[in-house]
Formats: C-alpha cells, structure tokens, sequence
C-alpha cells in the first residue's frame, strides 16, 4: 500500500525521468539506422561522438548548476583531465586488451577517477567560496589544468613510465615512447570512441544523476540550493554535499573527456578551453537548469548548428548568435513554452 | 521516540559535576553573551528550560530575541557563557551538531526548500536517521527502498498532525502562507529534536489561524513530550500556551516569571508602554 503511494505521489516526476530515457534511446536508434543506411552525411556521421560526449558534459554540469545550484565555469578542465588520463590509459593498454570496447571502457572509467580525484582537489579550496566568487575561481582552475598539461610530458618505456613537466626530459631508453608531449598534446590515437558507446555513457550519465537527485543525496543537493541556512539548521552537512556532487560531475564530465578524445587521432590541451567551459554552460542554461532532457537537446542543436551554417561562410559565427539569441528568448516566452507544453503526450493525464 | 535516560559524565569545560543527563533540564544557558559589531547584544543571558516546558521568549522589537535563537543554534558563536543541551556542554559545535545534539528550529522569515515537494522537505530533515551510500541509492539496491518507504512512511505521518498529508506532492514554495509555517515546524520536527525554538509562528496569521497554530503546538507539545521555546509578539498566544515566560529588553532579562507574574510586572509594562510620567 505505501510502496504504491510512493510510487503515486512520485508519478509526475518519474514520467519526466522516463521520457527522458524514451527520447535518448529513440534518437540513438534512428541515427544509427541513418547512419548504417548511408542516409547520414558523412560530417554528420563524424560528430555523433562528439555530440554524445557533449551530452554528457551537459548532463554532468547541470548536476553542479541546476541541482545544487553553483555557477561552474572551468569544467572542461575535468573534461580534459579525462580525455588526457583516458588516451594515455588506452594507448598503455593496446597490447594487452586487443579488444577495443573493453579498452575504451577502462579507459573512461580511469579518466573518471581522475577527474574526480581532480575535482576533489579543486573542491576543497573552492566550495569555501559562495556564488560569483565560486564561479570566478573554477574558471582559474580551468586554466590551470589547461596550463598544467600544456606543459606535461608522459613516456613510457622498460622501465616503467616517465614524467616530466615545463620540458621533455623523461629520458626513455631506447625503444620508449612519449604518451603525452606537451602542448603538442597526444597524438597517433587509435579512434576506438564508438556512437554505441557514446550512448551507453550517456544512459549511465543519466542514470547516475536521476537516481542521485532521487535519494536523500540529491534531496540535500537541492535543499542546499533552495536555502542554505536551513540546510544547516536541519543538520545537513553543507560541505559534504556540495563535495559529492562537485565529484561526481566531475567524474562524469572526466568520461566524457574520454570518449571525446578517442574520437580524434590527436588531442591537445588548449581544446578545452574556457570557450568550451562556457559552450557546457551555454547547453545547461538553454535547456533549462535541472532540466536533463533540455541540456541534452541543447547540446545536440548547438554541435549541429555550426556545421550546418557552414554554407553561410562569414556570417556564420553571426547567425549563431542571433539563432541563440532567439532560442534563449523564446524558452522563456510563457507562451511558446505552453504551447510546447500542449505537445507533451502527457499533460492531460497530469491535469486530471 | 526518546533515547533512554542514562549518567553521561560531562566535559570539562561545564561548570557543573557529572550529574543525571536525563533529568537535566533540556537546555541550561549560564551567563550566555555576545558582541555583534561593538554591541552588546545580548548580555548575561541565564535560562533553564525543563524536559516538556514551553517557554516564551518575548520583548521588543530589537530586543534580541532572534539573537539569542541564533546563539542556541550557533548560526552566532557566543563571546561569554555556556549553553549546555541535556547536560552536555555545545561548546564549539557547529549548526549541524547542534541540530544532531537535539535543537530545532522554525525562520521568522520561513526559509522552506521552495522548489521541493512538501514530503521532500520532511524527508530532507530525516536525512541523518538514513543510512545508504551514494552507491545504494545510484543502483538502487534493497536498503535504499526500504529506507525510503519508513522515511516516506513517517514524512506523511508527521505532516498528517497538521493535516497536510493532502499536500504531500505540491511544492513548498506554493503553499500559502500559513501552511508554509505549519510545513517548517514539521520539518524541524522531522529532525527528532529534543528543543522546539519557534521564532514568531503567528506572523502574519489572523485570529482564526493563530486560535489553529496554539492547538497545533500544544498538540505536538503532547505528542512529543518535547520543551519549545516560542519567541511571539502575540500576547494572547504567549499567555495562553506558555508556562513560562522570558522578556528581553536591549539584551538583557528584564523580567522571568509565568504568564501571570509577568502580566503585573512593572518592569515589563515599562519596556513595553514606556515610563508613566509622574504627576
């Protein structure tokens, strides 16, 4: 009885997580019929990785700016951490895990790790700070990680693997290789990033962070964002939360970085930038904060958007800003979204 | 629901030998104080509150009762004194512990989660009496269902005392007025407390509501069998509900006694209706 009123009270709610679900699933099982029956161009085909890893980084901030409710501004930063620690672990794993898929799959759960080790770190001093004061010092952070691997080098040889930092001197024998070189970043990467796999890691992405937001973790998260000085008057503890979210996104964010880079033959530091940082930022705000299903939209039309005003040259960079511009307003318009809220197969049921 | 009574020796820095936890007053301040900017706040401030009193804490605007509210929960950290909770002494905890330790509390001005659900502001509170992980909850695995059913059970059980069982689903934020009230003193409720420190429920409540909101706390008064501390402006509510009264002026006790001492007392009638002029 109680389990069933459970379940009737969280109704509305569970709708939205399964539509979600229904969506992603839908779109991934069209595209890979477009693409496996040449209906997809070729370019198109190309950024399916991309699209999904940024997805995922969507997903990931909205756990840190839409549920518990700090601005981030440096999260390519545990993006690239991830994409760094990801490739250097699959090229060390290429003669032992011949089978690729098993390969990417350690490969992102060790650029995980981490990131999240990162994001622990960067955590600490920073969830002192509150609000802008928080948003300006993750952007520095995002900075210094791009700064720190422009000037990192990884080698590996009989020995054991190498590092050093400002200038090559690993000193490998003969017979060695360097991983990571510098601001010349990696290169010779075997493109094993698949469109499947780009699927499975958002679905678990999406998991994760539904599942969280549904269990006194993400409750706290939220609490801690509506007001936290009752947060704290009911014994919450602040810090704690805020840490495990900022980890956990920074995790997420970290496997996408993965999957991101295996999708290229060479990566290197100054892509994630703080271009890309604001890029998540622009996918979150646009799909709505705390909204998944928004961000991830979001994410997909603004890949696409760039390459599909291609033929427009010049005024490409112009059309995007006005065609955001618009969509921004529009999203906020109180009659657009009742009349896209009119669409939700849903509604009806919910009103009765 | 109460923990069992039990000798807890106390620590060093009380003033007082080891002594009988539970049959110590709930809450003992000794000599409390604090300096905000220069001011003295409040000053000297000496209570003892019993196992099931409920107390009013009442004086002017700016007197300082929200302060000392603020001192109990240590959202302030005292400059002098000694507030002991059960016999133990809460020097140098935080909000958090002292939440854990047995106080809650309700906003002058509400602070509810407002874009969560009614039950889940309730839950939140529970947050400290469940036990699963991170992991658990992210798989799904059997402790998470079950925590969640008893916490979900109890939420609706505590909101069903004022009648808000029908409200569960509905955000916070949209409730009216005097629900989110009600809603605040559930939540704090939810925290197992063994002090209840409500700071001006009857804001902005007409007659009617006010006559709902003293049924009500007497209710959970009886239920929980827990001391409240009220801090009020309505007189008839202080009158009515409290065994003993507390009137603060610039921050300090002008006066202690119950509702009828207090009534005739001259120093109270002075803090609050100024000096008769003599003839």
């Amino acid at each position: 009885m109680t389990m069933r009123r459970l379940i009737n009270l969280k109704r509305a709610e569970a709708r939205r997580i399964y539509l979600t679900y229904a969506i992603v699933i839908a779109a991934y099982i069209i595209c890979q019929v477009m693409s496996s029956t040449k209906f997809l161009s070729s370019s198109m085909r190309g950024m399916l990785v991309p699209i999904c890893a940024y997805m995922v980084m969507a997903v990931s901030l909205n756990l840190v700016v839409g549920i518990l409710g700090e601005l981030s501004l440096g999260h390519a930063g545990f993006m690239s951490v991830g994409a760094f620690s990801g490739v250097a672990t699959a090229i060390l794993l290429q003669g032992f895990i011949p089978f690729a898929p098993v390969r990417l799959a350690i490969a992102m759960i060790v650029a995980a790790v981490f990131a999240a080790f990162a994001g622990f770190v960067i955590g600490i001093p920073v969830l002192r700070l509150k609000g802008d004061y928080l948003a300006i010092v993750t952007l520095a952070f995002g900075e210094i990680i791009k700064s720190i691997l422009n000037n990192f080098y990884l080698g590996v040889d009989s020995q054991g693997l190498h590092f050093s930092m400002l200038s090559d001197t690993t000193r490998l024998l003969p017979g060695g290789k360097l991983i990571i070189r510098g601001p010349m970043g990696i290169s010779g990467i075997q493109k094993i990033a698949t469109f499947p796999a780009g699927f499975i890691l958002l679905m678990i992405a999406l998991m994760i962070v539904f599942n969280l937001v549904n269990s006194r973790s993400g409750r706290a998260f939220m609490a801690i964002r509506d007001d936290r000085i009752a947060a704290e008057s009911i014994g919450l503890d602040i810090t704690k939360y805020k840490m495990m979210a900022f980890v956990m996104s920074a995790a997420l964010a970290g496997s996408a970085g993965a999957l991101f880079a295996m999708n290229y033959s060479t990566i290197v530091a100054n892509k994630f930038d703080f271009n890309t940082s604001i890029l998540i930022l622009v996918f979150v705000v646009l799909g709505g904060q705390g909204n998944m299903l928004g961000g991830i939209i979001a994410a997909a039309v603004l890949t696409i958007l760039p390459e599909k005003l291609r033929s427009f040259s010049e005024y490409r960079m112009l059309l995007y800003a006005i065609v955001l511009i618009v969509m921004m307003l529009a999203t906020n318009n109180a009659e657009i979204k009742e009349f896209l809220s009119r669409l939700n197969p849903f509604r009806h049921k919910e009103e009765a | 629901m109460r923990s069992k009574t039990k000798y807890v020796p106390v620590p060093s820095k009380s003033i007082l030998p080891e002594r009988d936890a539970g049959r110590a007053p709930v809450l003992e301040c000794i000599k409390l104080g604090i300096t905000l900017g220069g001011i003295k706040a409040v000053e000297d401030f000496n209570l003892t509150v019993g196992r099931t009193e409920i107390v009013g804490l009442i004086g002017p605007n700016g007197a300082g009762k929200t302060t000392v509210f603020n001192l109990l929960t240590k959202v302030y950290q005292p400059t002098t004194g000694t507030i002991l909770l059960n016999g133990q002494d809460t020097h140098g905890m935080d909000t958090r512990q002292v939440n854990k330790a047995g106080i809650a509390r309700t906003f002058q001005n509400i602070r509810l989660f407002r874009n969560l659900s009614v039950i889940d502001n309730v839950k939140t509170a529970m947050n400290n009496e469940m036990n699963y992980n991170m992991v658990s909850a992210i798989l799904r695995l059997p402790n998470y269902r079950r925590e969640e059913v008893a916490a979900h059970r109890r939420a609706l059980k505590l909101l069903s005392i004022f009648d808000m069982q029908s409200m569960a689903d509905a955000p916070a934020g949209s409730l009216p007025y005097g629900a989110q009230r009600r809603l605040e003193i559930v939540r704090a409720l939810a925290t197992n407390p063994s002090l209840l420190l409500l700071d001006e429920p009857a804001a902005g409540m007409n007659p009617s509501e006010t006559a709902d909101l003293m049924d009500n706390i007497r209710k959970v008064h009886e239920m929980f069998q827990i001391a409240i501390i009220l801090i009020e402006h309505d007189m008839s509510l202080v009158m009515n509900i409290c065994e003993g009264i507390c009137v603060l002026n610039f921050g300090h006790i002008i006066a202690k006694g119950t509702p009828d001492e207090i009534q005739n007392n001259p120093a109270v009638i002075e803090a609050y209706l100024g000096r008769k002029k003599e003839a």
